[in-house]
């Protein structure tokens, strides 16, 4: 293995990495193994209301002769038990986090502040306009600063997250055929897309087509010539792709496609990569959602809650889901309208509008200039990584990057036997999150990069760096290390096998539980 | 501007000179000038801290909240509940709050017990056997029910009652109108009636309470869908299960419901959780939709969780899965999880039977107003339904003026009811609170 010259990044009086792995390395009971019949938390105010009991209140044929089986545990057992297992869990504030697609940015705790707000948690979905005209300002003008990022017409906020927007924008596209009296079956895909898109598309009612990507990692236009017909609804797209990479032939896809009657859709979920540098209505993309819980750092909390919202082009405005918020010129008062071809509710209420209010003070906080060096830097980012681990990985897509990159452990595995997997568990010990793994799909033993703009130069070198010492430690012990890990998490390699072979998927009582079940309790 | 990026201009220029580029610019050189946006964004420039915050607080000025404003009984799917201290100060944990979807379970023990715990937690509250570690809403969560029939029976016939929440229905409506048939079961006097001929059902969806905050009879709701061959979907309000029969002990097949009563604050509507459980069936493997932790063990046979039965997934099925859902609600379903530890069986119960006493208090005090009537006769829970003379609008916009959320306007929802109020009353309401608010209701009347 050949090394590049690394640049000097740390200076001698700071500027150093550091990323922690995680504690808490006892085993920690299931909550319900610390219940004690009778012990309790709660207690409720005193409201002086009548005390009927339960038979005065249900009739007989409801009632039911004892509560749902939960736990009963002190206040002070359940702070101490929730506590622990923060503490077997990584998080982006413990450090460094570049899984691939996921935009594991910093969050700012301004939103976190900002979405606590009496006045934003204590409105009820249901109250009339007139007594929620600040929170129907907030997201005119979250809906508004969207459009001007993504450079389309106006949006709906509603969808949960980036699939339902996906479904959302399917939808729409299924709406404007309709209208246009031309239904039309099959969705274009490529490749290298995720999962969501695919499975979106069959919730949507349509086939997908996979469009194959061509040496370059971009889509292959003669193939989506040919694919591209009067039956195509349109084609999803994500610009950078999933490998990371411009679709630098987007003006030519975007014209082959509107001309055989279908629309672009883009999959917003790697928008991070270039915020004021290009705009997808720009690049002729007629529907686009976003990920606020990636590109505007709406925290992922363990997996969800994120927003997806759906922008359009003008053409699908009358389409979009009500009812919408929107300020009312006449009366300067802000409402709650369906626009007229609506194709209805997406979400039950205005979609995860805590999490809106956070995308809200996050691009009020970096404002147009700000989100513009998030992109650059975002690119940067990954781009260095990118060159750092040249001689240590295969690069099998080797164009200049975006905010990611995919790069190939198949080099590894052909020398030494070890997988992309191993590699992953191993770079847990040595401090960081591991990258995404296997995809996508078109790449031999994926590991997909995306350091993100809040990491340090420092950070992103150490990465680098460890990804260098974890592939010669293989070389050298041909992938016993790798193959051990993780030694330094609050369990070991996790197997997944039996967990989906002997499927225990809540908490019982039985004595039949595995032996591994009942680990002695430290304290004995 | 800039507060997000810890690079110096020094370290910038570093990085470049190892890329051999000149500028950040320069990043983007190989994309077609084309479709570069020039001149940057029209977004108003980034602004310190303390003014987002202080504009945060002026937007927040300009709401009546329901909680924290004005005196509520607005339930209609979003309830306001106490929140125990130990809510808010857990799940603003930072290792719940900024990890992601826990794909490295050796690094997300944490989260994937919780949620594990979780997943117990909505077995036990619906008395079924499996439960999802969450769905978006109570609507994303009904989607997804009638969806796992649908691919169950291999039928496309999905009855929906009437009394489901109208957002409900409209948004099984948008999602699911490309694949499902849907068709509507009318309400007499408060309940469901199922035609006698389901034909060729996939599934029935029911609420218990409804959104009248009627007692359905779930039973024979299950009862007739089983006849048919269908399944029997029940959207369960999670806090009346503190007094009232499972779903599951009453046959139903899913039970789907709205986790924002436990430890989430009303936030305009979002974010929520969807609850979804079902009973260990076959279709389970290949059909259960959203994500699943299980319990296994480790390489040193410790006790472990991990994400399980992930093929039924669009990550590996692709447009072949029966669900798109990818994030879910962890967080919200973690905060769901810590209160109702909080609460316990009892606690549940507790719970329940305060809401159930508060709102006879509040009906027999609103029936004493001349005109004021119950707008349907079957029995409720905690949320009822009146009928007022004249517009139901005009009475809850008098309410307001005197400081009160008085319900929700079930006009727009329910022509049928006439001038009708949906009223809730929960354990936070005081006697002394709904005593002025029965008088200021007769005055407002006048
Ligand atoms: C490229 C891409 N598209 C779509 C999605 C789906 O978004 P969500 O998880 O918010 O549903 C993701 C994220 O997981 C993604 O990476």
């Amino acid at each position: 293995m050949t090394r590049k010259p690394q640049p000097v990044l740390t200076g001698p009086s700071g500027g150093q990495a550091w990323s922690a792995s995680v504690i808490g390395r006892h085993h920690e009971p299931v909550v319900y193994e610390l219940s004690s019949p009778g012990r309790r938390s709660w207690s409720f105010r005193t409201t002086g209301m009548p005390e009927w009991d339960a038979t005065d209140l249900v009739p007989a044929d409801h009632l039911a002769d004892e509560p749902p089986a939960l736990p009963e545990v002190s206040e002070r057992d359940l702070v101490a038990h929730v506590t622990r297992l923060t503490q077997r869990n990584y998080s982006v504030d413990l450090g460094a986090y570049p899984l691939g697609s996921c935009t594991m940015k910093y969050n700012p705790k301004l939103c976190d502040v900002a979405s606590s707000v009496p006045g934003l948690t204590g409105v009820h979905p249901a109250q009339p306009g007139e007594q929620t005209q600040g929170w129907l300002r907030l997201l005119v003008e979250l809906e508004d600063a969207l459009c001007r990022i993504t450079g389309m017409a106006a949006a709906t906020l509603q969808p949960a997250a980036g699939a339902q927007g996906e479904l959302t924008g399917l939808l729409l596209m299924r709406a404007w055929h309709d209208a246009a009296g031309s239904p039309r079956t099959k969705v274009l895909i490529p490749d290298s897309a995720h999962g969501t898109n695919p499975a979106s598309v069959t919730l949507a009612g349509y086939q997908t087509v996979e469009v194959p990507s061509d040496r370059r990692g971009l889509v292959d236009l003669d193939a989506l010539r040919t694919l591209v017909d009067d039956d195509v609804a349109g084609l999803m797209l994500t610009n950078p792709n999933t490998l990371g990479l411009f679709e630098t032939d987007i003006v030519e896809i975007a014209r082959l496609v509107h001309e055989a009657g279908g629309l672009l859709y883009y999959d917003g979920a790697n928008l991070n990569a270039i915020l004021g540098e290009v705009r997808p209505g720009d690049m002729g993309f007629d529907i686009v959602h976003m990920n606020l819980h990636k590109t505007f750092a709406v925290p992922h909390g363990g997996g969800g809650p994120g927003a997806g919202p759906v922008a359009v082009a003008p053409r699908l405005v009358e389409f979009l889901p009500g009812p919408r918020p929107q300020l009312d010129p006449e009366t300067n008062r802000y409402t709650l309208t369906t626009p007229p071809r609506s194709i209805g509710r997406i979400h039950g209420w205005h979609g995860n509008a805590l999490a809106l209010a956070r995308a809200y003070a996050y691009i009020r906080a970096n404002g147009g200039d700000g989100l513009q060096l998030v992109a650059q830097t975002a690119v940067l980012n990954a781009r260095y990584l990118k060159e750092r681990v040249r001689d240590v990985f295969d690069l099998p897509y080797d164009e200049p990057c975006m905010h990611e990159f995919v790069a190939s452990a198949a080099n590894v595995k052909r020398a030494t036997g070890v997988k992309a997997l191993d590699l992953a568990k191993r770079l847990i010990e040595e401090g960081f999150h591991p990258p995404t793994m296997y995809f996508p799909l078109i790449v031999d033993e994926a590991l997909m990069v995306e350091p993100t703009e809040t990491e340090s130069p420092q950070t992103v070198e150490a990465m680098a760096q460890a990804f260098e010492r974890i592939v010669t430690e293989a070389e050298a012990d041909g992938g016993a290390a790798a193959r051990a890990a993780p030694r330094t998490t609050p369990v070991s390699r996790v197997d997944e096998v039996q967990a989906a072979k002997k499927l225990r998927l809540r908490w019982t009582p039985d004595e039949e539980r595995s032996t591994a079940a009942r680990v002695p309790s430290p304290l004995h | 501007m800039g507060h997000s990026v810890p690079h110096t201009d020094a370290e910038i220029a570093a990085m470049l000179d190892f890329l051999g580029l000149a500028s950040l610019d320069d990043l983007y050189a190989h994309i077609p000038d084309a479709v570069r946006l020039a001149g940057g964004l029209d977004v108003a420039p980034g602004a310190a801290e303390s003014d987002v915050l202080a504009e945060i607080d002026a937007l927040a000025a300009a709401n009546r909240p329901a909680v924290g404003g004005l005196v509520s009984f607005a339930g209609f799917g979003a309830y306001e509940h106490e929140r125990p201290a130990v809510v808010p100060a857990l799940t603003m944990r930072s290792e719940f709050v900024t990890s992601y979807t826990p794909y490295q379970p050796e690094l997300s023990q944490g989260v994937l017990q919780a949620l594990f715990e979780y997943q117990s937690m909505v077995c036990a509250l619906f008395g079924l056997d499996v439960a999802n570690a969450s769905l978006y809403d109570a609507a994303s969560a009904a989607v997804e029910g009638l969806n796992l029939a649908a691919a169950a029976t291999k039928r496309r016939v999905a009855w929906i009652s009437r009394a489901v929440h109208p957002n409900i229905r409209e948004v099984v409506r948008t999602l699911t109108g490309p694949r499902l048939e849907l068709r509507e079961a009318p309400l007499v006097d408060g309940r469901t009636e199922w035609p006698d001929d389901l034909g060729e059902a996939a599934a029935l969806l029911v609420a218990y309470p409804n959104v009248l905050g009627c007692l359905e009879d779930v039973a024979d709701a299950a009862r007739r869908a089983h006849d048919a061959g269908a399944l029997l979907v029940a959207q369960a309000d999670p806090v009346a299960a503190g007094l009232l029969r499972s779903v599951g002990s009453l046959g139903a097949d899913v039970a789907v419901g709205e986790g924002q009563p436990f430890g989430t604050p009303l936030g305009f509507g979002g974010p929520y959780v969807g609850l979804f459980a079902t009973r260990n069936a076959p279709y389970v493997r290949r059909w259960l939709p959203g994500r699943l932790v299980g319990e296994t063990v480790d390489a040193d046979n410790r006790r472990a969780y991990v994400l399980t039965l992930s093929t039924r997934e669009q990550h590996i099925r692709r447009a072949e899965a029966s669900s798109n859902v990818c994030t879910n609600q962890t967080l919200i379903a973690i905060a769901a999880a810590i209160h109702l530890a909080w609460l316990g069986p009892h606690g549940l119960r507790e719970l329940a039977l305060r809401c159930a006493r508060g709102a006879r208090y509040t009906r027999e005090q609103l029936l004493r107003i001349p005109g004021v009537e119950p707008a349907v006769d079957a029995p409720t829970l905690y949320e009822f339904a009146l009928r007022t003379p004249g517009p139901a609008a005009v009475v809850l916009e008098r309410l307001a003026e005197e400081g009160y959320l008085g319900g929700v306007d079930l006009a727009p929802h329910y022509p049928e009811l006439g001038d009708a109020i949906l009223l809730a009353v929960t354990e936070t309401r005081t006697r002394a609170e709904v005593d002025d608010f029965a008088s200021t209701f007769e005055k407002a009347l006048r």
